[in-house]
């Protein structure tokens, strides 16, 4: 039965996040707010951080995607907080590289239960819906201009 | 005596290929088309044996470019029945033919106060342009309503159409809703406004039988990959009193008449819109494209998609959680059904269809204006052409089923 490959991306956990999402709504006070779309299928995601000594202290996130889109955000809100931009940015490195078929070391330490996602890897039409909520982490907490790192941000636009 | 259309699957070598272990069903005819030996055979012999730059030199390949090339614009004349060669300009697409008409006749007859109407229906190509134009010029840009069941609606054209309007755009077979457009009647009410009527032909030419001048249009654009020629080519028609009168888009080689160092005299149409080498072998592929649709004829086609979708749209109306935008009866329907399963995200599905070898088509379909208009953010959508059988139908149905149970408490 074909159906049964698809277990390899929509695994139970994920399933969960996609129809129980963490962290979803909207913050009373957030430092830092951000929209970001996926202009190929139109997709929308609203971020918001409050941040405290450095760190993220709470994040919400809210709009409308598939299963991917919406368990990945609610995977990563679940990872980040108390992390410092710093730590995100690497969060975000790995993240990518995993979804897009790199096996980068130590990824279940860094990326926590969000490396459940490596399995978007075999499904390359989906890697944009995986990383859309990260791309929205990075650059709301983004400290200084890291625009020449951001390169691996773009292999999918 | 006529081919039995479910043969015509063997003209297509891609479509007898697995895809996730399963065999092939291509339901995404209205993002493009696969092409037939046919066409691949002339790109083949047109590069094996005849190619050349057109319209210069005297030998005898760039003859024979020339005369295939010039061929094609008299055989696309006749397909589409405009009353002659001299009107059709070759393009890249749809989208090309519609910026032309926008930024040539529009930029030049278009005022501040105008009115240009759309619909709620259209593409981004047959709106952007027209946005764009109306920044540009100060004309506003007004929008004709649908009918609930995404039909447009006639009444609204008539309030919409003002003696202030200076063009009216409108697609005649819509890539989301599947209905066709009263193209006629709507031009009727624009000319008796003093406007111009642009019909966007993306989705209707591949599937039934076109004639500008029965349309009643002024201008008319359609792609070739869309009916089973390469990408890259297409065709604009235009009236040639409206064409004569605009002016090129893109200066240099071939549109050309007379260059000297401060005047340039230009070609006349459709000759002085296709500036620099042109795409030879899309327009012989375009060329093949049209012989082969005409061989099996346009009103077969439009009988076999409708038979299959006949078959098809009770089917899927019986699945519980199916929404089917459009109109509900196959009769006034083509062959494009846009759908969502209640609770799933459409790329969840199409992911899913695809793991059962099913492309089908997900996303917002280059419509958003449309999408906010239905309230949702994103469809699934199956696309059927002539090469689909009754067993393709079916697979779509089963597949939806076996995605429902898979996903049977929902995602979101």
């Amino acid at each position: 039965m074909a159906l049964s490959k698809l277990e390899n991306l929509y695994r139970q956990m994920i399933l969960e996040h996609a129809t129980h999402p963490h962290h979803h709504g909207v913050l009373d006070k957030a430092d830092q707010d951000i929209e970001l779309r996926n202009p190929t299928c139109g997709d929308v995601l609203q971020l918001q951080i409050e941040l405290k000594g450095g760190k993220v202290a709470d994040i919400a996130f809210s709009g409308s995607g598939c299963t991917i889109s919406q368990a990945s955000a609610s995977m990563m809100t679940d990872e980040v907080i108390g992390k410092t931009p710093e730590q995100i940015a690497k969060m975000v490195v790995a993240f990518s590289e995993m979804v897009t078929g790199d096996e980068p070391d130590d990824v279940d330490e860094i990326l926590g239960d969000a490396a459940i996602l490596a399995g978007v890897a075999q499904f390359p039409a989906r890697i944009k819906c995986a990383t859309l909520a990260w791309k929205a982490v990075y650059q709301a907490t983004k400290t200084d201009d890291k625009k020449a790192t951001l390169g691996f941000l773009h292999h999918d636009e | 005596m006529v081919k039995k259309m479910s043969s015509y699957v063997e003209d297509f070598p891609i479509l007898k290929q697995k895809v996730n272990d399963e065999p092939l069903v291509y339901l995404d005819n209205a993002a493009t088309t696969q092409k037939p030996r046919a066409v691949v055979d002339a790109i083949t012999n047109y590069y094996y044996h005849d190619n050349a730059n057109v319209h210069r030199g005297v030998h005898t390949l760039a003859e024979r470019a020339t005369e295939a090339f010039e061929a094609v614009r008299t055989k696309a004349a006749h397909f589409i029945n405009a009353p002659s060669k001299d009107e059709i300009i070759y393009t890249k697409g749809t989208t090309e033919g519609l910026n032309w008409i926008a930024a040539s006749y529009g930029q030049t007859h278009v005022k501040a106060g105008d009115e240009i109407v759309i619909s709620y229906m259209e593409h981004h190509s047959n709106l952007v342009p027209w946005q764009q134009l109306a920044k540009k010029t100060g004309a506003k840009l007004k929008y004709i309503e649908l009918q609930a069941d995404g039909q447009l609606d006639i009444e609204s054209a008539q309030r919409q159409i003002t003696d202030k309007t200076a063009i009216v755009s409108l697609t005649h077979a819509s890539n989301v809703l599947g209905v066709v457009n009263p193209i006629s009647e709507i031009a009727k009410i624009a000319h008796q406004h003093g406007a111009i009527m642009v019909a966007d032909g993306a989705q209707s030419t591949p599937h039934m039988k076109i004639d500008v001048q029965a349309l009643g249009v002024d201008f008319f654009a359609f792609s070739g990959h869309k009916l089973m020629a390469p990408t890259g080519i297409g065709i604009l028609w235009g009236k040639s009193e409206l064409l004569d009168d605009m002016p090129p888009l893109e200066f240099g080689g071939e549109m050309i008449d007379w260059v000297q160092l401060q005047e340039t005299t230009f070609k006349k149409s459709p000759w002085k819109f296709e500036g620099g080498t042109q795409n030879i072998a899309g327009v012989v592929g375009l060329g093949a494209a049209i012989d082969y649709l005409e061989q099996i004829g346009m009103d077969n086609i439009q009988k076999h998609e409708q038979e299959v979708i006949n078959a098809v749209l009770p089917e899927l109306q019986q699945i519980t959680g199916l929404t089917i935008y459009g109109p509900q009866e196959a009769q006034k329907r083509t062959g494009v059904i846009s759908f969502n399963l209640d609770k799933l995200h459409p790329h969840d599905v199409a992911t899913a269809l695809d793991m059962e070898g099913i492309a089908v088509r997900a996303g917002h379909h280059c419509a958003q204006p449309l999408m906010e208009y239905l309230n949702v953010s994103a469809t699934a959508r199956a696309s059927f052409y002539l090469y689909n059988t009754l067993e393709d139908g079916k697979r779509l149905v089963e597949g939806i089923k076996a995605t429902k149970e898979f996903f049977k408490n929902g995602t979101i």
